[in-house]
């Protein structure tokens, strides 16, 4: 067993962990963070996506052991400080931008570390940035629709509501 | 104006503020007291018999608590079929057994043949190895390939159904002879040969299912990944561990898509519920991806030929097909309707056609079984018909456009009866051709061409004119036909004493939003706040008896029920008017939110009428029960036959066969649309799918039953950069003339109307570059096979 | 997966200390091994993270003018600190996997791997990089060998990679579709002496170099400088995302686009 200590959502946490245990179940079944999604077993559906030290990782593909002393963010602590949505989780809802909402958190958390790195991107910039982010219910066309928004752009010309 | 209330409205969406937080409650993210954990142990071959198995160093490893095998279940149930199909020689289908763990016999890979129960999922994972290590064998040779499967009739998935045959369907059996001899004097006649791909549904939650037990009262109660709760407890109960039906709950809480794949019901579920009644313990059981590969229910897998008897001018005057359709190992609950009444009663499309005939046999194979994945029949029907007409209009050298024009029903021949069984109520193919044609600028098309042939790409575009039958489905129709349910829906709804209310819907929301479209309807019919009105779903012990959610047929038919239900507390609205303003019942009127009597000013609001119904001290109760309650049930008395027309543009680069989606347009006609931002996102979702289908995904097994495509890693999925921006539209809409809402069904337009829609751009391309020696591909068209054909 | 011991050392000589244990194995980034752990398909008794050595950590440019990658940077970092000295070489590392892969997975990690289909690899060979080790360098040419087959010795640990910075450079990658590694990917490197042509993806043999092509662009580095040239021989990977000859098809298309990006 290993002690650990991280930030999550801004509040210390520690605990002992097993070698083996992944960021992915340690909040989930460790914190009942439950907002983290495991979707596949090959690092690739991004359901999963969290921020360590401010960038983009994938939860089910990261030891906690190796994470000692992380400042570690979640869905969870992506509303506004009165528990509003913030304007990209806004943007979403605005946007319709989910549907099961399975991988939601993993969109919202990939499209907040791009709009960290690029504050205007492209619709190709938005596009391949999800390239490690799987949805099967919305075709994208309203994930991309709302991130774009999110960043500021003009998104009313973009074909359907 | 837009609305931004009620029918109509693009309101957004309530459960999104959930998601968005991370507040979802799906079932993995529900935590049990004292609960445990369930592994099941798969076959690793696709074929074999089972020897021995010997459990014994697995119960002795650290946390194990139970191990079951297929012996556990051997006395009690199987899974059914939900439809009874019967051959063309009118014999009925073979329905094997299909048990909660595999017994005697694995037939295929993933086959559950026995289970662990331990402390921690990983004890369990551990002691599962350890069964499997204990586990004798006997490999028998993979029956993969569906017409080997036919032609070999000693190798057996099943050793008592000779040549793995599950039916050879004729529809309509009498319509044959003059199909036959129409086909013989049309002028000409296409021929096509097509393989509609298997599809892996990838609902990005995986199955996952949490079985409990209260030993003080007998209840059980089953959470899990569920479209249609009710359904599975049924099932469960009446099918296959004979649970009284009142003693168990089936709780379906967020669900994280569903797409077909979670209608059904699983072994998983009957093995928690099993062991938690044996521990007395909760049991929980999620699936990883790689086991979501190999066990959900996988889609399509036709291999058909079909047959366009047309004239010279493409009018089409006879079509046959003849398909093969893998329903693979066992028989999934509507794996028997799904390829026979979803598929041929479509097959003479959106067009005036005299003669039609379809012939279809159903295969097992040592493959995953095949099921319903959205679209469902429909989709493989659509594929068929508009991959043959394109053919068709090529070989006789006339525009698609043009030949689809020709053969389209017109407004004025509704309702329409065609050769195959349907009654189409109302439908303007023309108007959403017409509408998709000019959205997408054809006109302008030869300008995108040259500057893409500038680009060194071939571009070309693809139409497909489709229509589908869903809001599935009027009882007295499929009972006919084999269903062994009904297909009604039910709805409650119940107006609190302050006014707000909740409705309990037989239909579940697993990403189609229904928590907020039916509210919507509520609001409007009773002129009150979208934010009064709380749609409960998914749990059997608050909601009616209804069917859950697939074949579009929410709104059409629970949403129809729902209707029906306000109607009555609106009916019982006036009788509490009538006593309480002294006037007789049939002069009250109910309009906008308001009861009042027609010709004066006396009125009661909604809100009063239902403080009455509960505080009843001025109110008629001799002849009237107090309260404010009602529920109905809707069984349908057609389909409803949602259409349009899908017009795709591609580029291909010729040095590598990729092809690039350039813009993708639909014109749809869904009837009524209760939430055009929820109705645009359905037919987004549906369009990649397929994409998907089209381009990307592919299910392929090896010879020996081995799946190649069983994880992310070879399976594709559409990515965000697989797709443009979709323009879509559905103001070409008919409404439906036979259920109260006029509403037709929007969710599996797009993977119905849009796969062949993409193919026909891709040979178009290549014929426009002068390849026209390729006539098809089939799907999905990758890059190597889009090279390959180039090469020929 | 399995359960293992977890060790973090802060420097190399603790790395080498603590990968001497029984069935010990190296932890990059984790982006491949800890998929594979979890199928099951990887068991080491303990799991030595590479990730908190500061000396193997950081992209920087040595007096020789080469391109110093610490073994233990991540594909992002290298994306991003590595632009300005070699364009060629971050535009690698910034295809690598999705954005998310790329905060975690490291250059040595992959090297140490070698997939067959990684990108890594073709820059390191197209390059002629140097694989510098706890205990000894090695040449690009002399440490691929074969798929997942390379000179380290077990326990051996990939401190940096060295990158002699060419003229002019390009990758070009044709996805697998799927798991977005390369179906095919070319790197190609215009040095002084030379040309330099490095496939990934391709061959059963894992990555290596095309020396015709390599031979033709040396003598005349134009995009038609190899359209005499048959595509390269060797046993190609077959499977369902693409047959032999068409991978074979995609080097010669993907080497051309390489040389005419690289300008």
């Amino acid at each position: 067993m290993t002690q650990v200590t991280m930030t999550v959502n801004g509040k210390s946490v520690s605990g002992k962990v097993e070698g083996r245990t992944l960021l992915a179940e340690f909040l989930r079944e460790g914190l009942r963070l439950t907002g983290t999604h495991v979707g596949c077993d090959t690092s690739q559906c991004g359901a999963c996506v969290v921020h360590v030290n401010g960038k983009a990782i994938k939860s089910c593909t990261a030891l906690v052991a190796d994470l000692d002393g992380a400042d570690v963010r979640t869905i969870e602590g992506m509303a506004n400080p009165d528990g509003s949505l913030s304007s990209l989780q806004q943007a979403f809802q605005d946007h319709h931008g989910l549907q099961c909402g399975f991988c939601t958190p993993g969109m919202v958390m990939s499209a907040a570390a791009l709009l960290k790195e690029n504050p205007k991107p492209t619709e190709h910039e938005v596009r391949g940035y999800l390239e490690g982010n799987i949805c099967r219910c919305t075709g994208y066309h309203n994930i991309v629709k709302a991130i774009m928004a999110a960043s500021g752009q003009d998104v009313s010309q973009i074909a359907a509501e | 104006m837009p609305k931004d209330h009620g029918i109509g409205a693009s309101s957004k969406r309530r459960e999104d503020i959930r998601f968005l937080t991370g507040r979802g409650a799906y079932t993995d993210d529900l935590a049990m007291q004292g609960q445990v954990h369930a592994v099941m142990v798969r076959a690793n071959v696709a074929h074999g018999r089972i020897v021995s198995i010997d459990t014994s160093a697995a119960a002795a490893m650290p946390g194990v608590l139970a191990i079951f095998t297929g012996a556990d279940f051997a006395d009690v149930g199987g899974n059914p079929a939900g439809w009874l199909i019967h051959s063309r020689d009118g014999s009925p289908m073979r329905e094997p057994k299909r048990p909660v763990l595999a017994h005697g016999k694995v037939r295929h890979v993933g086959d559950a043949y026995a289970a662990v129960v331990a402390e921690t999922h990983e004890q369990a994972r551990d002691a599962a190895e350890a069964v499997a290590a204990g586990t004798e064998i006997e490999e028998l040779p993979a029956i993969v390939d569906m017409a080997g499967a036919v032609a070999n009739a000693d190798n057996r998935v099943h050793d008592e159904i000779p040549d793995n045959l599950c039916f050879d369907w004729g529809w309509i059996e009498a319509n044959r002879d003059a199909v036959d001899a129409a086909m013989k004097a049309a002028p000409h006649v296409t021929t096509l040969e097509l393989v509609n791909n298997r599809l892996v549904p990838n609902a990005m939650e995986p199955r996952a299912s949490i079985g409990e037990f209260n030993p003080g009262t007998g209840d059980y109660k089953l959470t899990t990944t569920s479209q249609n709760p009710h359904l599975t407890k049924l099932l469960v109960c009446a099918f296959v561990l004979g649970i009284p039906e009142h003693k168990l709950t089936v709780v379906a809480p967020d669900v994280g898509g569903g797409f077909g794949s979670k209608i059904y019901h699983y072994g998983e579920e009957a093995l928690v519920l099993a062991a938690a009644k044996k521990l007395g313990r909760p049991v929980r059981w999620t699936a990883e991806r790689s086991e979501s590969f190999l066990t959900d229910a996988h889609g399509r897998d036709h291999v058909t030929t079909i047959e366009v008897g047309a004239t010279l001018d493409g009018e089409i005057l006879a079509i046959r097909t003849n398909t093969l359709a893998n329903v693979g190992a066992y028989l999934s609950n509507f794996s028997t309707a799904t390829p026979t009444f979803l598929h041929g009663t479509l097959m003479a499309g959106p067009y005036k056609v005299p003669h039609v005939y379809v012939n279809l046999k159903a295969v097992f194979t040592n493959t995953a079984p095949v099921d319903a994945y959205r679209g469902a029949g429909r989709p493989e029907a659509t594929y068929s018909l508009e991959r043959a007409i394109d053919k068709m209009a090529r070989e006789l050298k006339l525009d698609p456009v043009a030949v689809r024009r020709k053969n389209l029903l017109t407004p004025d021949q509704f309702p329409y009866t065609t050769p195959v069984g349907l009654v189409y109520d109302v439908g303007n193919y023309q108007a959403t051709l017409d509408k998709a044609l000019d959205m997408a600028d054809l006109a302008g098309f030869e300008a995108r061409a040259a500057k893409s042939r500038a680009a060194g790409k071939l571009r070309g575009v693809g139409l497909s004119t489709w229509i589908e039958a869903c809001g599935i489905a009027p009882s007295h129709l499929v009972g006919q036909l084999g269903s062994r349910v009904g297909l009604y829906d039910a709805a409650t709804v119940r107006v609190s004493a302050t006014g707000t209310i909740q409705v309990m819907t037989g239909a579940h929301s697993h990403g189609q939003g229904h928590e907020t479209v039916f509210a919507q309807v509520v609001a409007e019919k009773l002129s009150i706040p979208e934010g009064a009105v709380e749609i409960v779903h998914g749990d059997t012990s608050k909601i009616p008896f209804g069917m859950g959610s697939y074949g579009s047929r929410s709104l059409a038919v629970c949403g129809s029920a729902m209707d029906r239900a306000l109607d009555k507390i609106i009916a019982k609205g006036k009788k509490i008017a009538a006593h309480m303003l002294e006037a007789a019942e049939g002069d009250i009127t109910f309009e906008n939110g308001s009861f009042s009597v027609a010709g004066t000013d006396k009125a009661k609001s909604f809100g009063e009428i239902a403080f009455s119904a509960y505080v009843p001290h001025n109110y008629p109760l001799e002849t009237l029960e107090p309260g404010l309650e009602e529920t109905a049930f809707y069984d349908p008395n057609n389909f409803t036959y949602p259409a349009g027309a899908y017009l795709c543009e591609v580029e291909i680069d010729p040095d590598t066969g990729k092809v690039t989606i350039c813009s993708f347009t639909c014109a749809d006609d869904f009837g009524n649309v209760m939430n055009p931002m929820v109705v645009e996102g359905q037919v987004h979702g549906g369009v990649a799918q397929g994409i998907g289908q089209a381009l990307v995904e592919h299910t392929a097994y090896d010879e020996n039953g081995q799946l190649l495509t069983a994880s992310y890693m070879d399976y594709t999925m559409p990515r965000a950069d697989d797709v443009p921006f979709y323009q879509v539209d559905h103001s070409c809409a008919t409404p439906c003339t036979h259920n109260p809402l006029g509403v037709k069904g929007c969710g599996e337009a797009g993977a119905i109307g849009s796969p062949p829609a993409v193919v026909n751009a891709v040979i178009d391309a290549l014929h426009r570059a002068g390849m026209t020696h390729v006539t098809h591909i089939d799907m999905p068209l990758t890059p190597a096979r889009v090279w390959g054909a180039m090469q020929a | 997966m399995y359960n293992f011991e977890f060790a973090k050392p802060a420097t190399i000589t603790d790395a080498v200390k603590a990968l001497a244990a029984e069935d010990a194995q190296a932890l990059g980034g984790g982006q491949t091994l800890l998929p594979t752990m979890k199928q099951r398909l990887a068991s080491p008794a303990t799991l030595v993270s590479l990730n908190a050595i500061p000396e193997m950590i950081g992209v920087c440019v040595n007096d020789k003018g080469e391109v110093c990658i610490g073994g233990a940077t991540t594909h992002a970092t290298v994306a991003q600190e590595a632009r300005a000295h070699y364009p060629g070489l971050a535009a690698l590392a910034s295809q690598i996997g999705d954005p998310a892969v790329r905060n975690r997975g490291t250059i040595g990690g992959s090297l140490a791997n070698n997939d067959p289909s990684a990108c890594y690899p073709a820059a390191a060979l197209g390059s002629g990089a140097l694989i510098k080790t706890n205990s000894r360098d090695i040449a690009a040419d002399a440490y691929f060998q074969g798929m997942f087959a390379t000179a380290l010795a077990p326990g051996e640990i990939i401190t940096e990679v060295r990158f002699p910075v060419p003229q002019k450079s390009n990758y070009q990658k044709f996805v697998q579709p799927a798991s977005r590694f390369a179906l095919v990917g070319v790197f190609v490197a215009k040095y002084a002496d030379g040309v330099r042509v490095a496939v990934t993806g391709a061959s059963t043999d894992g990555v290596f170099r095309w020396a015709e092509a390599e031979a033709a662009l040396s003598a005349d580095f134009a995009k038609g400088a190899i359209d005499a040239l048959s595509p390269p021989k060797g046993d190609m990977i077959a499977d369902l995302h693409g047959s032999a000859d068409y991978r074979a098809h995609l080097v010669k298309v993907m080497t051309g686009r390489a040389v005419a990006a690289a300008g």
